[in-house]
């Protein structure tokens, strides 16, 4: 803690509720709450209280609430509390500020400024209780030449595919970042949901080998974990480029949470920080990624699908374009606010574009360059719901990555502490006391309600659309309208306003 | 018979479920009222073992264990065995002698607050809640509710 910066939350107890049960103080590992013997109550430190709710949620009688302390600095529209914070914490420790989760700030969200059409009197739209409503989706390369053998017949030509049930995957988050209940949570969800969960670049569990046919693997700078068994025991196999929150840059896993177990997967030292780094020391090029790309699928007999995941940066359409040509089979982009479990703040709040426009360039020019069907487009960074999921699917997608939303439904409350290692609800740590707090019974339930709730609400939009499948949503643009959008977001978006027609 | 079970792989020590059981037998209508009443008006009878910074923690109350050590031993017949097995007292006919207590391997048989008779989990058959209330409110399913 900085002297100089007063709590942000203020732990508020309503002292005629609190039966000084003590469950706040066993939950909290930042030490927030005591009992004071001498008081005869509880009481409460805000200082160091991180917002997580875990006490709020487990309080029996309700009686805590935390709120945004009124507690303020001389106003200043210039300096603000947040900005001056920083300094202070910069003043103190010497150091790059890390930040966790999503880029948090006041920027615009445009699938917010989106609005999705529907069916009226001469198109009907379909009621999908009654019809069939196609959610399931195939990625991969879909240039296939027809080819016959001797007698004429079709020889299948087409490259391996994932085959989704509903067009959500869940994203990249390692073992290490994410505790073995965590992963367990989001492995058997996928499996259950018959969609896809992704290691992240911390290899694979040995526990996990189980789930392969619903595991994507990541193979990132730092190639972490990665060998041959690790290879073959996927799905697909993902090159990580780079990640929405923190654009051009590495990894950084702190030492303490390269427990016993992360050590082994990640065949690295146990407790030393564990560094990727920016760029993939052997890819300085489209050529360079084309050969990595070959290798990997060399290593797996041509078997699986192979994704590159990059950043939406500046000129993500001109790079989607080249890993549509350098042999990947899909493409993962990752917007701006895309989740984190440790990021410098001054990348994750400053660097990338939204994903809504690098998806709708991107789709754009693979078709205007006719390589659109070379590659599938995976989307990610802040989904937050399945009317992103349409309307990421409408501008061009073939499916989305979901993270943070993934982690919400497993009890994360985004305090945004993750780098901490102390996640009060067992998702963002390794320590083992805390681990525990996320049952995978629970966890993994509550990952399939929220898919499954999605894949209803996706069914429900697209009947009213008229569209009875995935496949004819997808960069179907005329069902998208914008509003209070100006003309270059529309064009960039490739969509009208609210109010005009085709 | 569906009995509680616990699994100390999920226990967390939080002891909620001593509050929720606390709650459930103490006949009030709202939690909060319980302040400053646990152990005058109220006792638990689940207990979580295990220290708080502990590795381990789990719940313990009442096995309704076959061949009941307690049932055996009750000198004025008030602790019984239902058809489907579970354990009972009868508090009107306890004399308050206590052996149970003495002869429960578990511990999960206690004096009740106003030291005249023994109590016991009756997986909330004896109050209004109708199931096991610390199970309902676990928050990491580490008690669960099932036949085996």
């Amino acid at each position: 803690m900085d002297t100089y910066i007063p709590a942000e939350y203020e732990v508020v107890r309503n002292p005629d509720l609190c039966i000084a049960c003590r469950v706040c103080e066993r939950q909290c590992a930042n030490e927030v709450h005591s009992y004071d013997k001498d008081l005869g109550k509880m009481i409460a430190d805000s200082g160091k209280c991180v917002n997580c709710h875990r006490c709020v949620c487990l309080c029996p009688t309700h009686a805590l609430k935390i709120v945004k302390s009124d507690d303020t600095y001389r106003l200043n529209s210039n300096w603000s509390v947040q900005t001056m914070n920083e300094v202070y914490r910069q003043a103190n420790s010497g150091g790059v500020l890390l930040s966790s989760m999503g880029n948090p700030n006041d920027y615009p969200v445009y699938f917010n400024k989106i609005l999705v059409n529907a069916s009226q009197v001469t198109n009907p739209p379909i009621d999908p209780l009654r019809e069939p409503m196609e959610t399931q989706v195939f990625l991969g390369k879909k240039d296939v030449e027809i080819k016959r053998d001797m007698e004429g017949k079709l020889v299948d030509t087409l490259p391996p595919q994932l085959k989704l049930k509903y067009p959500i995957m869940f994203s990249a988050m390692s073992y290490g970042s994410i505790s073995y209940n965590a992963h367990e949570s989001l492995a058997r969800a996928a499996e259950e949901l018959g969609i896809y969960y992704n290691t992240g670049e911390g290899g694979l569990h040995k526990d996990f080998y189980k789930y392969s046919k619903n595991t994507i693997v990541q193979v990132a700078s730092g190639r972490f974990g990665v060998h041959e068994d690790y290879l073959s025991a996927a799905a697909a196999i993902e090159i990580k480029m780079g990640q929405g929150a923190k654009p051009g840059i590495g990894g950084h896993l702190p030492g303490m949470k390269i427990s016993d177990d992360v050590s082994q997967t990640r065949m690295i030292p146990k407790g030393v920080d564990a560094i990727s780094p920016a760029p993939h020391h052997d890819i300085y090029s489209i050529e360079d990624l084309r050969q990595l790309i070959y290798s990997l699928k060399e290593a797996t007999a041509y078997t699986k699908p192979i994704i590159v995941k990059v950043a939406a940066v500046h000129n993500v359409a001109a790079i989607a374009s080249g890993i549509a040509r350098s042999g990947a089979d899909i493409i993962a982009i990752d917007g701006f606010r895309g989740g984190t479990g440790a990021a410098p703040t001054r990348i994750r709040d400053n660097v990338g574009i939204p994903i809504e426009l690098a998806l709708a360039q991107v789709d754009e020019r693979l078709r205007q360059e006719g390589i659109r069907d070379n590659v599938s487009v995976v989307v990610a960074g802040s989904i937050h719901s399945s009317a992103d999921v349409v309307k990421a699917i409408a501008l061009g997608a073939d499916a989305c990555y979901i993270g943070t939303a993934a982690l919400l439904a497993l009890g994360c409350h985004l305090c945004r502490s993750c780098h901490l290692g102390k996640c009060n609800w067992g998702i963002a740590t390794q320590r083992a006391d805390l681990v525990r707090r996320l049952n995978p019974d629970i966890g993994y339930k509550r990952l399939v309600n929220l898919v499954t709730a999605w894949g209803h609400e996706i069914q429900e939009m697209m009947g009213g659309m008229g569209i009875n499948s995935i496949e004819a949503l997808r960069g179907n643009r005329l069902m998208l309208r914008g509003v209070g959008l100006n003309e270059s977001e529309l064009r960039i978006l490739g969509i009208h306003h609210a109010g005009e027609s085709m | 018979m569906k009995r509680i079970y616990v699994n100390e792989k999920w226990c967390l020590g939080c002891h909620l479920c001593e509050y929720e059981c606390a709650f459930a037998n103490s006949g009030l209508d709202k939690m909060f009222k319980l302040k400053g009443r646990m152990g005058e008006l109220v006792t638990p009878r689940i207990k979580v073992e295990g220290e708080d910074k502990g590795e381990i923690h789990f719940a313990v109350n009442c096995r309704h264990c076959t061949g009941s050590i307690c049932v055996q031993s009750c000198i004025a017949g008030a602790l019984s065995k239902t058809d489907d097995g579970m354990v009972v007292i009868d508090k009107n006919k306890c004399v308050g002698c206590f052996t149970c207590v003495l002869v429960c391997p578990f511990g999960a048989i206690m004096p009740s607050p106003d030291g005249k008779a023994a109590q016991k989990c009756m997986l909330c058959t004896d109050n209004v809640k109708g199931e096991p209330n610390c199970v309902k409110y676990c928050p990491n399913n580490a008690i669960v509710y099932e036949e085996r």
